[in-house]
């Protein structure tokens, strides 16, 4: 392996504030009931803020807030008007991207490449997309007449802190809904950073309100009577409990859940180009992703050589400081989230499979866990069906396509999926054939604000991005 | 001369393209004919015909789909009299034979009126398509008997879903003709079953099956029950479509909704080069 010179990006650009409030009509305020909890950096467990944890009283006065702007000033603006609000905050977080991008690497560990060059980009995006919208919503193709639905309670998951907040609030302010959004227990620094940026793009106080908080708010917040719209990314247990406590009410749902893709390598594919593309599919964002390529289905005629090259591939990863512009894996997001990896893993070994990491030196403190594959793996495996969400391949064999689909769909989720071959007719009867929301051939994880986003099954409903995004924020 | 004397017809349940009674052997009386009281395991196996269809016919071109419903519209309007001596106003069916053509020309149309290309900033070909969900679960309206059915089957199997539909309690003799006509359309077995008898009997099970992608709920007058058949309906997240409002116009344009509600968007990648 090639030696590098640490390249740390500085620090210096974000100027944290001891403690934070909530954002609540506008301005930063303290809780009802004075709680709080700390936000650590994952790499080095320091503590980099204190926060505020809402309580329903909480939740009471920013619905209230939202309810009101809804009604004065946000349900009755103009879409023109509302447009350019969301250009000023797509340009405020264009200019300010390296402190976000600094700031998220902080918070949730991913490496600053990853933040500087895909989160913080399709962040400013997708607000840019869906700025555009806000005064052609009659052309969305959802009627004549769509009108937004009112108050949205959104509650976000801590792999794409900032990208989760865009997907949420982006197409719910372009539609004309007010929204109160609740980042990640784990990852709210972000997020009450962009409420500083809708202060200086001075949106009207109460349309964008950000409670920082665990489960307890979440759940006081969706259940909350005066919430007409509930938008959840996270894992299907919890997306589970939302759908039934909503059961009975007006309010209208999209889940955005769990997955577990398979990643499907023919014989004729390119092997350098998939194995990219594995290691892509799920080293990326250490694994953290929903829609990670977690199941590797390799033919088994080329298995042995698709192998080799992938554990070659995976010895040149660095693993490290997430602000090393060098690094490619960074820290595990929680204490927690590296207790389910390490215990999902020792699972995958106690069955039977072979468990292989290269060798890989991992720093004192932080939650680490080094690039692993298992081989040998069968359906029937924990590590075949549940969502480990981590740096951890599990790989399969197959021999025939009838074969692969058959594997690929034997899962209740459906988010993605990836066909790598060189023939062109045989990905699309394969992508004909996949229950999936998204099907990447040749490539994986790829995002765009323009491409809809979200699942089959028991990976959720709805889809975000693009004019489909539209659909769960507009009473059509 | 004495009277010809009628030969009566007796009315079943139809499930995989078949008219079993229901395995329980029970039946109720309506406008005094027996009618099948399904019971769980008739919702049961009518989802496993249902789910045994689904290949067949999603998988079907959409212009052979299309022209299958428009032959079931051909066979309803044949059927109008039978209709009428139920009790069906004659304009009620002629509004469902036009609403039924109506969504059989969609079956060709809706993939572009509702998916299409998105411009990625990338060297990448992405298109967004919309396929069937799977196995949708329907409790049809209550009434009027024959639009309101009309108006919740063909929409959900215009795309290539297949349904298990909970009849009108109180007017299931309209379901079971229906069924008649479906039955000589060149429609699939299974793509269409339906279910008479007791909803608080056959709907719970249908919410709770593990084997259903999807629940319309448009026929539950009762709010309790609707809001225990939509917490059932979360344990494998299926798609869930909230009762009508009791004042609901079966006549107006139901636009698309119907049919997008019971459709999964599928994008595909794939990257542009030499």
């Amino acid at each position: 392996m090639f030696e590098y010179a640490p390249a740390p990006e500085s620090r210096s650009v974000v100027d944290l504030k001891p403690s934070y409030g909530l954002f609540i009509d506008g301005t930063f305020v303290d809780p009802t009931d004075g709680d709080s909890f700390k936000s650590i950096n994952p790499a080095s467990e320091e503590v980099l803020a204190e926060v505020a944890e809402a309580g329903p009283q909480d939740v009471e006065r920013a619905v209230r807030a939202a309810r009101k702007a809804y009604d004065k000033v946000w349900g009755p603006m103009s879409g023109r008007d509302r447009a350019k609000y969301l250009y000023r905050i797509a340009r405020l977080i264009q200019e300010r991207s390296r402190e976000l991008a600094v700031l998220e690497s902080l918070d949730n560990g991913k490496p600053i490449r990853e933040s500087r060059d895909v989160d913080l980009p399709l962040v400013a995006a997708h607000f840019f997309y869906y700025a555009g919208w806000a005064d052609k919503l009659e052309h969305s193709g959802f009627g004549a007449n769509p009108r937004p639905i009112g108050v949205a309670a959104q509650v976000i998951p801590w792999n794409f802190p900032l990208l989760m907040l865009a997907w949420k609030i982006a197409p719910a302010l372009a539609a004309g809904n007010t929204v109160v959004l609740k980042p990640a227990e784990t990852t709210p620094l972000t997020a009450l950073l962009f409420a500083e940026i809708c202060q200086q793009a001075e949106l009207p106080a109460g349309v964008v309100n950000i409670l920082t908080g665990a489960g307890d708010t979440g759940r006081a917040l969706v259940e909350h009577q005066g919430v007409d719209k509930v938008a959840f990314t996270g894992s299907t247990d919890v997306g589970r409990a939302i759908a039934r406590s909503i059961a009975g009410t007006r309010k209208k749902l999209t889940l955005e859940l769990g997955g577990k893709a398979a990643n499907i390598v023919f014989d004729d594919a390119p092997i350098d180009q998939a194995v990219e593309g594995i290691v892509n599919g799920i080293f990326f964002n250490q694994g953290h992703v929903c829609c990670a390529g977690s199941r590797l289905l390799v033919q088994e005629n080329v298995a042995d050589r698709v192998l080799e090259s992938l554990k070659r591939r995976m010895a040149q990863l660095r693993v490290g400081d997430p602000l090393d512009k060098n690094t490619d894996v960074g820290a595990i997001n929680s204490a927690a989230q590296l207790e389910r990896i390490r215990e999902l893993s020792d699972a995958g070994s106690a069955e039977g499979a072979e468990r292989w990491s290269p060798p890989c030196d991992l720093p004192d403190r932080g939650f680490w866990f080094a690039p692993t594959i298992f081989t040998g793996v069968t359906q029937a495996h924990r590590i075949a069906r549940e969502e480990i969400f981590g740096p951890v391949l599990s790989v399969l064999t197959f021999r025939t396509p009838a074969e692969a689909v058959e594997k690929a769909n034997n899962t209740p989720y459906g988010l993605s999926a990836g066909i790598w071959t060189d023939k062109g007719s045989r990905i699309l009867w394969m992508a004909d054939r996949l229950r999936a929301g998204v099907v990447w051939a040749n490539t994986f994880n790829k995002f765009d604000p323009t491409s809809p986003f979200g699942g089959y099954k028991e990976s959720g409903y709805g889809r975000e991005g693009g004019r489909h995004g539209l659909e769960g924020y507009l009473n059509v | 001369m004495s009277e010809r004397v009628a030969v009566r017809k007796t009315y079943k349940l139809f499930i995989g393209g078949k008219f079993p009674r229901s395995e329980s052997g029970r039946s109720y009386l309506v406008q005094s004919s027996n009618v099948s009281l399904a019971s769980r395991k008739d919702a049961r196996d009518a989802v496993v015909a249902a789910r045994a269809a689904v290949k067949g016919w999603a998988g079907a071109t959409a212009y052979n789909r299309g022209q299958i419903l428009y032959r079931a519209a051909e066979m309803l309007e044949g059927r109008r009299e039978q209709f009428v001596a139920l009790g069906i106003p004659g304009d009620e069916v002629d509004a469902a034979v036009d609403r039924w053509v109506w969504y059989a020309g969609w079956a060709d149309k809706l993939a572009q009126v509702y998916g299409g290309a998105n411009p990625v900033a990338g060297p990448y070909f992405n298109i967004s398509a919309p396929e069937p969900t799977g196995v949708v679960a329907v409790v049809a309206p209550e009434r009027p008997a024959l639009l309101g059915l009309v108006s919740v089957i063909a929409p959900a199997i215009v795309t290539g879903n297949t349904v298990v539909v909970a009849a009108s309690p109180s007017e299931p003799l309209a379901a079971v003709t229906l069924a008649e006509v479906l039955a000589t359309s060149d429609l699939p077995g299974g793509v269409v079953n339906i279910l008479t008898g007791a909803i608080t009997e056959t709907a719970p099970t249908l919410a709770a099956h593990m084997d259903v992608n999807a629940i319309d709920l448009t026929g539950v007058t009762d709010a309790a029950l609707a809001t225990d058949l939509e917490v059932k309906a979360a344990e494998n997240l299926k798609r869930v479509l909230r009762p009508a409002p009791a004042d609901h116009d079966w006549s107006v344009d139901p636009g698309l909704d119907r049919m997008t509600a019971l459709l999964e968007t599928k994008t595909v990648w794939h990257p542009k080069g030499v």
